[in-house]
C-alpha cells in the first residue's frame, strides 16, 4: 500500500514522545518548574478562600470552591502549555525541518504533544492535589466520576486551543510564541472560572456559554455548593468541544499549508 | 526501450514572495544514481530549490517530483526514501548524540535501530561522543551527527546543503570520502549545493549554477572548465556571478 498523509504510525508517534520524555527528564529545574507556579496558586487561593469562609456564611458552605476553581483552571492552562511547550522546544532547537522532512505526518506529531501534556500536566498537578489535602482538606479526587468528566471537557479544550497555537507558530516563526503563553488567560474572565456565569453582563454571557471551560466550571460550583453533578452541563461542553477540537484542526492545517506556500517551515531560507 | 525516470525532475519552478522571486522557471533531471551540484551566490534560490524538492515550500508554478512522487502533494509516498543534511536545521540540544539518532531511526522505521547507529558512529568516528548532548559538541561534530542523522534510513535521494561547512579540511576530506563511498554502495542520487568549488569540483559529475533564481548554466565541471576557458571551478563561478560572458571568455 502506498504511504498516504492519512497514515497513523503508533511507532512514530512514540519516538516523538521518547524524544520530548528524554527532554523532559534531562533538566531537574524543569521539572521542578511543572510544580511550582500550580503550588503556589493553590496555596494562595486556598488561604483566601479560608479567611473569606470565617467572614462569610455562604463561603462557608461552599467550602473547596476556590480550591477547585484554581486546581481546575490549572489542568485547563497547563494542559494547553504543555502541548505548546513540547512544540516550541522543536522551534527553538530548529529542529522543525528535521521532522516536517521526515515521514512523520501531522495527526502522529499532535497526538505525540497531546500525550506530553497529560504527561507534564501529571507531573505538575498530581502533587499539588495532595498539597491541597494537607493543606486544606480539600480532595480534589473525591469528586470521583465528576472529575474524570471536568478533566475531558477541560483536556480537549486545552488541546484545541494548542493545536491552533502551533499552527500559528508555523505560519508565523517564533514572533508568535508570546500566544503560547498568553492566549489562554483570555479564557480566564470569559469562562467564568471563579464566579458564577450570572455576574457577567447578559451580551457576555453569550460569550461565555459558548466555551466549553464555562460548562465545567458551573458544572463544579454546583458540585461544590448544591452537591449535584450536572451530566447536561458535560454533555453541551463536549459537543462545544468537539465543534472547537474540529475548528482547531482545520485551521491547524490551513496554517500548515500556508507555512508551506510562504517558505516559514525552513528558517533561514535564502 | 526501457528508460529509468529521474530520481529528481524538476520543472519550470517558480516560488515568488511577496516582494521577491526566489526561483524563477528552473527546469532540471537527476538521473538515478547521479550526484550533482548546485551552485551559486547567497540569494541566488538554492536553498529554496532544495526546499520544494524536500516538500517543505510549495512552488509558486511548475513542478517537481522526486522517485515518481509529486512534491509536496505526494510527499508522504516517498520521505521515507529520501533525508537531508543543512545548516539551517539542528538537533535537539539536551538530547545525547545517540537519544537524537534512535528518535529520528523510529521515525524512519529503521529496522536494527542500535544496529544502524553502531555503524555510522563507526563509518562518521561518532563512538567516543555517542552519549554527549548534543549541544557540547564542536560544530565539526555537530556536522557528522548531522550527516548520520541523514543516512539513518540509507535514503535514496540525499539532499546536502553545505555538508562540510564547519570541518576541518582533514574532517571534510573524510566525509567526502564516506559520501562518495555511500554512493557508490547504494547507487543513492545525491544533489549537493556548497560554496566550496574543490568539494564539487572532485564530488559532483555535474554541476548546475545558479543565480538570481535561474539556472545560468548546467554541464559537467570538464566542459564547464573548457567552455569558460578556466583552471578552476572557482573562476567559473566568479565568471557567471560577477556576468561575465562565458562566450567572450572562451
Amino acid at each position: 500500500m502506498t504511504p498516504s498523509a492519512f497514515e497513523f504510525s503508533f511507532n512514530r508517534t512514540a519516538a516523538m514522545v521518547r524524544r520530548y520524555w528524554y527532554l523532559l527528564i534531562s533538566s531537574w529545574p524543569r521539572l521542578l518548574d511543572l510544580i511550582y507556579w500550580p503550588a503556589v496558586q493553590m496555596l494562595m487561593w486556598g488561604f483566601l478562600q479560608t479567611y473569606v469562609a470565617q467572614n462569610s456564611g455562604y463561603f462557608a458552605n461552599a467550602a473547596g470552591v476556590f480550591i477547585g476553581a484554581v486546581l481546575l483552571w490549572d489542568i485547563l492552562f497547563r494542559g494547553q502549555l504543555g502541548f505548546s511547550i513540547s512544540f516550541l522546544e522543536e522551534m527553538w532547537a530548529r529542529n522543525l525541518g528535521n521532522l516536517m522532512m521526515s515521514p512523520l505526518r501531522p495527526a502522529e506529531f499532535v497526538s505525540a504533544l497531546m500525550i506530553m501534556s497529560i504527561v507534564r500536566l501529571s507531573i505538575g498537578m498530581i502533587p499539588v492535589t495532595f498539597l491541597a489535602i494537607a493543606f486544606f482538606g480539600f480532595n480534589l479526587w473525591s469528586m470521583g466520576l465528576a472529575l474524570a468528566a471536568f478533566f475531558v471537557n477541560l483536556i480537549l479544550t486545552s488541546w484545541a486551543i494548542g493545536i491552533f497555537v502551533a499552527g500559528l507558530l508555523l505560519r508565523n516563526g517564533l514572533g508568535a510564541e508570546s500566544m503560547a503563553w498568553t492566549i489562554m488567560f483570555l479564557f480566564l474572565p470569559l469562562t467564568c472560572v471563579y464566579y458564577p456565569v450570572a455576574v457577567l453582563p447578559g451580551w457576555l454571557q453569550y460569550v461565555a456559554w459558548s466555551l466549553p471551560p464555562t460548562y465545567v466550571f458551573e458544572g463544579m460550583r454546583a458540585l461544590l455548593i448544591d452537591h449535584v453533578f450536572r451530566a447536561d452541563l458535560m454533555l453541551e461542553a463536549l459537543a462545544f468541544n468537539v465543534v472547537l477540537f474540529a475548528l482547531a484542526v482545520f485551521a491547524f492545517l490551513r496554517l500548515l499549508a500556508s507555512a508551506r506556500t510562504q517558505g516559514t517551515l525552513l528558517q533561514g531560507a535564502d | 526501450m526501457h528508460l529509468t525516470p529521474p530520481a529528481i525532475a524538476v520543472e519550470k519552478l517558480v516560488k515568488r514572495y511577496k516582494t521577491a522571486t526566489a526561483v524563477d522557471g528552473i527546469s532540471f533531471q537527476l538521473p538515478s544514481g547521479s550526484i550533482t551540484g548546485l551552485l551559486g551566490g547567497n540569494g541566488a534560490g538554492k536553498t529554496t530549490t532544495i526546499a520544494m524538492i524536500m516538500g517543505l515550500v510549495s512552488p509558486t508554478a511548475g513542478s517537481v517530483a522526486v522517485l515518481g512522487a509529486q512534491m509536496p502533494k505526494q510527499r508522504y509516498r516517498v520521505l521515507h526514501r529520501m533525508n537531508f543534511e543543512s545548516p539551517y536545521v539542528d538537533m535537539p540540544m539536551r538530547l545525547t548524540v545517540r537519544q537524537n539518532l534512535s528518535v529520528f531511526a523510529q521515525l524512519y522505521g529503521v529496522a536494527d535501530i542500535a544496529g544502524r547507529i553502531a555503524q555510522l558512529a563507526a563509518d562518521l568516528d561518532l563512538t567516543g561522543f555517542l552519549d554527549r548532548p548534543a549541544g557540547k559538541l564542536s560544530a565539526g561534530q555537530k556536522t557528522r551527527v548531522s550527516l548520520a542523522k541523514s543516512l539513518l534510513n540509507k535514503p535514496d535521494v540525499l539532499l546536502l546543503d553545505e555538508p562540510t561547512a564547519s570541518l576541518d579540511p582533514d574532517t571534510a576530506d573524510w566525509v567526502r570520502s564516506h559520501l562518495e563511498r555511500y554512493r557508490v554502495e547504494t547507487s543513492a542520487t545525491i544533489l549537493l549545493a556548497s560554496h566550496n568549488m574543490n568539494e564539487v569540483e572532485r564530488m559532483c559529475e555535474r554541476v548546475i549554477i545558479m543565480k538570481k533564481g535561474r539556472v545560468e548554466d548546467d554541464d559537467t565541471p570538464a566542459r564547464l572548465l573548457a567552455r569558460y576557458g578556466r583552471e578552476t571551478l572557482e573562476d567559473v563561478f566568479l565568471d557567471v556571478a560577477r556576468g561575465r560572458d562565458r562566450e567572450v571568455m572562451a
